[in-house]
């Protein structure tokens, strides 16, 4: 087993008397892709920011490529490639420019970094971007030039708080695409997000948090299986019979939850689960049999939905 | 739980290999670059509204004031007299121009030193980087005025070759405070002040007459304001009045730019690596 290029030991940030990060431990392997998934609030870009070397840790242990941050910063930052949540991009520079300067930001040579940037213009996509001012790129394409900028030290690790976050369906595609690449070539990947297909497409094993804490761990096949059932039947009666069905339906799969406005009956077969709703005489205005998702695993463990 | 050993950040400080990483000089490179979208008016401006002062009121003026003697009882021209007050005050307005207005807004609308710190650089690559832009341009705005000093015939003796590192000198000092003070800005309000204490000190620090017209008490006042070591200093090289009061003027900028820097480098280190 090589050694791991993360370990946190009971990680904790506090701020004041509120523990944004409230001791976690996990590690992460090279090579691996791992997320941190959880709703807003959890603790994710404090833990993400922490790794990263721009934040100060309050208790615990942390060793990022077996040096703690607070020691190394510039040393482990050299090492790191980061897209933080909120882009911050230079304004001022035109999109080229933004990769040609931050390359030197690591006192990279020039030569070196001018090559680099053209590679990574072609792999974001925006080789015929290169002179535009960055105010002009929609959001998926500044995403991308963060992403390009992160990786034009070649980082042993890649953070990525949030890459997908607030872009529209298709740019998200392009951008999953692009990570997914980079994960083929072995890119250590550290993401955070709060969506559930991002986690089950890109990570090879992930944490659930919340409030600050880690709630499961695992692969996200493993951890469906070991948190939910293989199906889910989610069916709609219209928000104020939701109560009275629920208390009909109690039996029927192996779990039910009850949200606001939709049943969720966990079963083996889906299928089967709406034919023995169909037999207590209920007529669900909608139903929909899917499989079971880590948004389930989420709600089974904090009772609470990922994105509200 | 257990007991809570490390609750003091303070405490835990990697010494400089955490704060610097050699290499402000990328900051500079980036600084210059980016002066391309500058607003050239501005830095227009800045260069000649000491002219105009030195036009007005040196040779304007100044044609009807006599009896003007350097530091040590020569008589000399008025103009000759407050062109190198107007020269230390260019190199502080081109210094001053950089490191508060432009600082303040990368602090809290750009994310610039946030994108800047997340990469190999500490905050001491940062401050001394930006710190070098503003001196760079305190020193062109200065150099422009020596050369116009030198070409209106102000400029009495060989000396006044040396107001060229001074300037240099001056233009770090307040690159260097200025930064450090505009750091701990949080509002508009609080930025006002700084133009609402330039002004003054420009007016009364001997840079139109000497300091022997005010009372004592206000005299220790203005003596204790930096620009008027910096007039002192530059009037004695141009009109080539040298003595050992010098090293005192030199000495209180070298404290400017390490005071500074320090305060610089622990406001970064505070707000963008917390
Ligand atoms: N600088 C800060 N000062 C005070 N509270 C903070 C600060 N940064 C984050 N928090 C709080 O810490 C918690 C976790 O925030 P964050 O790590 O941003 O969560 P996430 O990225 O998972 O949405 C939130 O409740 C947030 O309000
Ligand atoms: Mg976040």
């Amino acid at each position: 087993m090589p050694a791991p290029v993360i370990t946190a030991t009971d990680l904790t940030k506090k701020y004041k008397d509120f523990a944004a990060v409230d001791g976690i431990s996990f590690e992460v392997a090279p090579g691996e892709s791992f997320g941190l998934l959880g709703p807003n609030g959890a603790g994710k870009s404090t833990t993400m920011r922490m790794v990263g070397a721009v934040s100060t840790r309050t208790s615990g242990d942390l060793r990022i490529l077996g040096l703690d941050p607070d020691e190394h910063g510039p040393a482990i930052r050299s090492q790191l490639g980061v897209v933080p949540q909120q882009d911050n991009l230079d304004t001022e520079l035109r999109v080229r420019d933004n990769l040609l300067v931050y390359g030197r930001y690591f006192g990279l040579p020039h030569s070196q970094v001018a090559k680099r940037a053209d590679e990574l213009l072609e792999f974001a996509q925006l080789s015929d971007r290169a002179k535009a001012k960055v105010d002009d790129l929609s959001g998926g394409m500044k995403r991308r030039l963060t992403i390009a900028r992160a990786l034009i030290n070649d980082p042993r690790i890649l953070l990525l708080d949030e890459p997908t976050t607030g872009l529209d369906p298709q740019a998200r595609h392009i951008l999953w695409d692009r990570l997914f690449r980079l994960k083929e070539r072995g890119t250590t990947l550290v993401l955070t997000t709060h969506y559930m297909d991002e986690a089950e497409q890109l990570c090879d094993r992930l944490v659930v948090v919340d409030k600050g804490r880690i709630m499961a761990e695992g692969r996200p096949a493993a951890l469906i299986r070991e948190h939910s059932s293989r199906e889910v039947l989610e069916v709609r009666f219209g928000s104020d019979r939701n109560e009275g069905a629920a208390a009909t339906l109690a039996g029927v799969g192996d779990r039910l939850e009850v949200l606001p406005d939709r049943i969720l009956v966990y079963a083996q077969s889906g299928e089967e689960a709406l034919v023995e709703v169909t037999k207590r005489g209920l007529e669900p205005i909608t139903s929909l049999v899917r499989r079971s998702s880590l948004e389930d695993v989420f709600l089974r463990l904090t009772g609470r939905t990922l994105v509200e | 739980m257990t007991a809570d050993l490390r609750t003091d950040t303070q405490h835990r400080t990697g010494g400089v290999r955490a704060l610097y990483s050699g290499n402000a000089r990328a900051v500079v490179a980036r600084g210059l670059l980016a002066t391309r979208s500058t607003n050239w008016i501005i830095v227009l401006t800045g260069v000649f509204e000491p002219v105009f002062y030195l036009l007005a009121l040196g040779i304007g003026l100044g044609s009807y004031i006599g009896g003007v003697t350097d530091t040590q009882g020569q008589p000399i021209p008025y103009a000759a007299y407050i062109a190198p007050a107007l020269l230390a005050v260019s190199a502080m307005n081109g210094a001053i121009y950089d490191s508060t207005w432009n600082v303040f807004f990368k602090m809290h609308f750009g994310k610039l030193y946030q994108g800047m710190l997340a990469t190999s650089l500490g905050p001491l690559d940062v401050a001394l980087g930006e710190i070098s832009l503003a001196l760079l341009r305190g020193a062109a705005y200065g150099t422009t005025f020596l050369l116009v000093m030198q070409a209106l015939g102000l400029n009495l003796s060989w000396t006044a070759l040396l107001a060229l590192p001074a300037i240099l000198l001056i233009a770090f000092g307040f690159a260097s405070l200025g930064m450090g003070i505009t750091s701990y800005m949080k509002t508009f309000q609080q930025m006002d002040w700084i133009a609402f204490v330039l002004l003054p000190m420009f007016l009364f620090s001997a840079t139109f007459y000497p300091l022997t017209v005010y009372p004592e008490p206000i005299q220790w006042v203005v003596q204790a304001l930096p620009l008027w070591h910096g007039v002192e200093l530059v009037r004695g090289l141009t009109t080539g009045a040298i003595g050992p009061a010098m090293l005192v003027h030199v000495g209180y900028y070298l404290v400017m730019v390490a005071v500074g820097l320090v305060f610089t480098t622990r406001r970064l280190r505070a707000l963008f690596l917390d």
